[in-house]
């Protein structure tokens, strides 16, 4: 598969704040690309770049191997689908998805046939001559995906479109998008906070934080094998704990050693370890690997939440079994499930705050 | 709630003394003579020659006036509308401030400048472009209504437009409109409201002014508002005065309400 | 280019607005007895001599006067009115609401000679008095126009609220609902008070013979030209108005400013 999109040091700056510093990314055809991050970290400007609404300082963006940074954003073959719809609203649902092929000059039959095709892929067959105002929001987000999919863009750019709907919403539309993607066969990159979304939707993940790629992989990768202390908290619930890589394949955590898989990280090392909650094994006190006692318990539907006061760290535990206040347990995890990271190499980086 | 309903009453009695019986006096002194006998001869005056010059030239001017202001005002509301709300309190500032002068020192200001010996000429005669000749004259007329009522047109306008959401703009330009077409289909369509009041705004005070035909037209140019004015208060007839103002007014009233099915949400805004 | 073009054109729209105003203040500084245009030397006269004419002080008094008079009494009608129009039915208030409408889209010389005829009809005579009324009646719609809206936003419930806790109806109004709508409130009286003070048309034919408002008196001068100190006490007015503009710009710019450090920029 070819790079359909690359985007090569990228940098931009408001008011003298840099958003974005010497981005690279390169975006493979027919994917579900999703950039990722708290709010500021720089992907709203990104995909602002890639539509041609923001300019970047420097950089170049190439699509199909060719430089568009001078191309206005009518004149790409792209087309947006944003946060607040922006739908017209002087004008009805039928003329909104047909201003786009109007513009282009396409004749009446064909672009007839086109909003009719559009309706029924969004499954808003029937409302042709409704007028917007008189839509739910998760209506207009669906006619607002179907505007910008009716003039056959090679890219779809969605800024954040699920982020006014309810949950309930959020999902059923999360999985209309991913059939959209499959039946339209084109690259889409989407713009989310929303780690949920992201996992659930993408095939790659790309994860931002302070106007730099923090990780970037496929869902499975970016959940199981977080590379920094930002994406494991950013991305689901994870116990971060400060440790000590005695050798390879054994780890130092609160005092107690943890056989480990991961290896070359030498001898001594401080690191970061990143243990998920549901990786967490609690058995009875004396039969696991760190003795502790549980100080909260949650019940959350699927599972309890607790954290076990172990080794003078609040551990956070998932388990479908339950474990009273006050009981006293012993943790235990198994080796692949501990995931070992390097400590952060500067000040700055140690500085990456979370507020999402 | 009922007591909370007499607390109109003060207000009701203004609109009684204040609106209600003087539009009643108007009728009243329209349909008698002035020995107060029933007549139409008051309304039916309209149709006399002056009048009827007056009552077009009036139409004419205020509808040029209405026009060049509308053609000012619209690329000049795009263009503030792009810096976005940051400047905004700054611009209503700059465009009501010139109010607190004046308006008739400031339309005579206007008749010092456009003078033959004056600034403008001066100007125009040093650069070897000949000269603006119009002081008292119909054109001089509509420059004084352009500039009274400028600000009222900008500001309906500019409210409108700084408010359109910038994201319906980038939908435009995404889906492959250019410049013009986002204007087109967009941004002028948004802003009929703000439109529609601005005309609102100019043209019924153009067409009624009677201040600044005097000053600028030197006496020679006669307004409706100026024959209406001379039947008061120089010696004309009030019989006559109030059946021109009765007409005048039927005559706002129905262009008020065709204008109005423009603007069919009612979004209009006055500040 | 284009960037110049567009500044070019705001640029020029703005000294069209300003630029009568530049005349007046310069032909306030000029040595002559009336506003002809030409320059005959520099002088401050007028700036002392505005305060010894008897005509343009008297002229100057009664527009203060009619203007606060009329903004004041306007604003206390049309506040208790707009709270008494809420409770009105649904009819009754679209009636109130299209009758306060009519003076506004009105033409006001037609305003303006309505009254004038009233007034003759009931054989009250011409003078300060019915200057007064005319203005409040003019300036009452901004009110109501302002402050409606205001108390819609507020609601009952705060009111409820307030007589819940055992306040009286009265008590209850000025310690709850009229600080949430103040801000109509101040909008109407400005508005009104402004209104007002540039009024001429309704003036000029609801005054007696010899009642004059700054108006009127420019008005009446404009043949035989502007006396020059008239010239000089509009530009200290104008002067005043914009140094409490432009603090008050500054200072809410700054707030503004404030708010909008952060947040700015989208994720």
């Amino acid at each position: 598969m070819a790079n359909i999109l690359e985007l090569v040091n990228i940098s931009k700056s408001f008011d003298n704040e840099l958003i974005l510093d010497e981005l690279n990314l390169e975006i493979r055809e027919n994917t579900f690309m999703t950039l990722l991050g708290p709010s500021g970290c720089g992907k709203t400007t990104t995909l602002r770049i890639i539509g041609g609404f923001t300019r970047q300082d420097s950089g170049q963006v190439l699509f199909q191997g060719k430089d568009i940074t001078e191309l206005p954003p009518n004149k790409r073959q792209f087309n947006t689908v944003f946060q607040k719809y922006a739908l017209f609203p002087h004008m009805n649902v039928g003329e909104n998805i047909a201003y786009g092929l109007k513009i282009s000059g396409k004749s009446k039959s064909y672009i007839d046939s086109k909003i009719e095709y559009a309706l029924k892929l969004v499954n808003m067959d029937g409302y042709r001559n409704r007028a917007v105002s008189a839509l739910s929001g998760g209506q207009q987000q669906r006619i607002a995906i179907a505007r910008a999919i009716v003039n056959e863009p090679k890219v779809l750019l969605l800024d954040e479109p699920l982020g006014a709907l309810d949950l309930k919403l959020r999902q059923e539309l999360q999985y209309e998008l991913i059939r959209l993607k499959n039946e339209l066969g084109i690259t889409f990159i989407y713009v989310t906070h929303d780690q949920e979304e992201a996992l659930t939707m993408s095939d790659t993940v790309v994860v931002m934080n302070q106007g730099y790629i923090q990780q970037m992989g496929s869902p499975e990768n970016i959940y199981n094998e977080p590379e920094n202390a930002f994406v494991a908290t950013f991305i689901g619930d994870s116990n971060i704990i400060d440790s000590l890589m005695l050798r390879d394949r054994l780890v130092q955590i609160c005092g107690t050693a943890f056989p480990c898989v991961d290896e070359g990280f030498g001898i001594n090392r401080p690191v970061d370890v990143v243990i998920r909650p549901e990786d967490v094994i609690l058995d009875e006190p004396g039969r696991g690997q760190l003795d502790g006692v549980v100080t909260h318990l949650v019940f959350q539907g699927v599972h309890y939440e607790m954290e076990v006061m172990a080794g003078g760290f609040e551990w956070l535990v998932q388990s479908t079994q339950i474990q009273p206040v006050g009981k006293e347990v012993s943790l235990r995890v198994d080796p692949e499930n501990i995931q070992i990271m390097s400590k952060p190499a500067s000040e700055d980086e140690e500085a990456m705050v979370i507020d999402a | 709630m009922r007591k909370r309903r007499l607390l109109t009453t003060p207000y009701l009695a203004f609109i009684l003394c204040g609106t209600v019986i003087p539009l009643l006096a108007i009728l009243y002194y329209a349909l008698v003579d002035k020995n107060g006998s029933f007549t139409l001869s008051n309304l039916a005056s309209v149709a006399d020659p002056v009048h009827l010059k007056a009552l077009g030239l009036s139409l004419l001017l205020a509808f040029f006036c209405t026009l060049i202001c509308l053609l000012l005002a619209l690329p000049l509301g795009l263009m503030l509308r792009k810096n976005g709300d940051k400047n905004r309190n700054m611009v209503i500032f700059l465009l009501i401030l010139p109010m607190w002068m004046n308006f008739l020192l400031r339309t005579i200001a206007w008749k010092i400048l456009l003078q033959r010996t004056g600034v403008i000429n001066t100007l125009l005669g040093s650069l070897g472009l000949g000269r603006l000749d119009i002081i008292n004259t119909p054109g001089a007329v509509v420059l004084g209504m352009v500039y009274d009522f400028l600000p009222f047109m900008i500001l309906p306008i500019y409210n409108v437009m700084v408010k359109i959401d910038n994201s319906l703009v980038e939908a435009a330009y995404d889906l492959g409109a250019s410049p013009a077409k986002v204007i087109r289909d967009v941004l002028l369509p948004l802003s009929v409201p703000g439109i529609i009041s601005g005309i609102t705004m100019t043209f019924v005070p153009a067409m009624t002014s009677f201040a600044i035909s005097e000053i600028l037209g030197g006496g020679n140019i006669y307004l409706i508002g100026n024959i209406i004015e001379g039947e008061f208060l120089r010696g004309g007839s009030r019989n006559v005065g109030a059946g021109l103002s009765m007409v005048m007014m039927i005559f706002i009233l129905i262009s008020m309400a065709l204008l109005n099915k423009f603007d069919k949400n009612g979004e209009g805004t006055v500040v | 280019m284009k960037k110049l073009g567009k500044k070019l054109y705001i640029g020029l729209i703005f000294l069209f607005l300003y630029l009568p105003i530049l005349t007046l203040v310069i032909m306030s500084f000029n040595n002559s007895e009336r506003t002809t245009g030409i320059w005959r030397g520099f002088t401050l006269r007028w700036f002392r001599e505005v305060f010894n004419s008897q005509q343009i002080m008297e002229a100057a008094a009664n527009t203060l006067l009619i203007a606060l008079a009329s903004a004041v009494i306007a604003t206390a009608v049309g506040v208790v009115a707009a709270v008494g129009i809420l409770a009105l039915s649904r009819r009754q208030r679209i009636l109130i609401l299209q009758m306060t409408n009519i003076p506004m889209v009105n033409a006001e010389i037609v305003t303006a000679i309505s009254l004038m005829l009233a007034f003759a009809m009931f054989g009250i005579s011409l003078g300060l008095g019915t200057v007064l009324f005319s203005h409040i009646c003019f300036c009452l719609p901004y009110v109501i126009l302002n402050v409606l809206p205001k108390l819609r936003q507020t609601g009952s419930v705060a009111y409820e609220a307030a007589r819940d806790l055992g306040a009286g109806s009265v008590k209850a109004f000025f310690s709850v609902v009229l600080p949430d709508i103040m801000p109509g409130v101040t909008t109407g009286f400005l508005m009104s008070f402004t209104m007002s003070v540039d009024d001429f048309v309704i003036t000029f034919f609801t005054r007696g013979a010899g009642v004059n408002t700054l108006s009127t008196l420019i008005y009446s001068q404009q043949k035989i030209g502007i006396r020059s100190s008239l010239c000089a006490l509009s530009t200290l007015i104008f002067m005043l108005v914009l140094i409490i503009l432009l603090v008050r710009l500054f200072l809410s710019g700054r707030s503004a400013n404030n708010k909008q450090i952060k947040g700015g920029i989208g994720g």
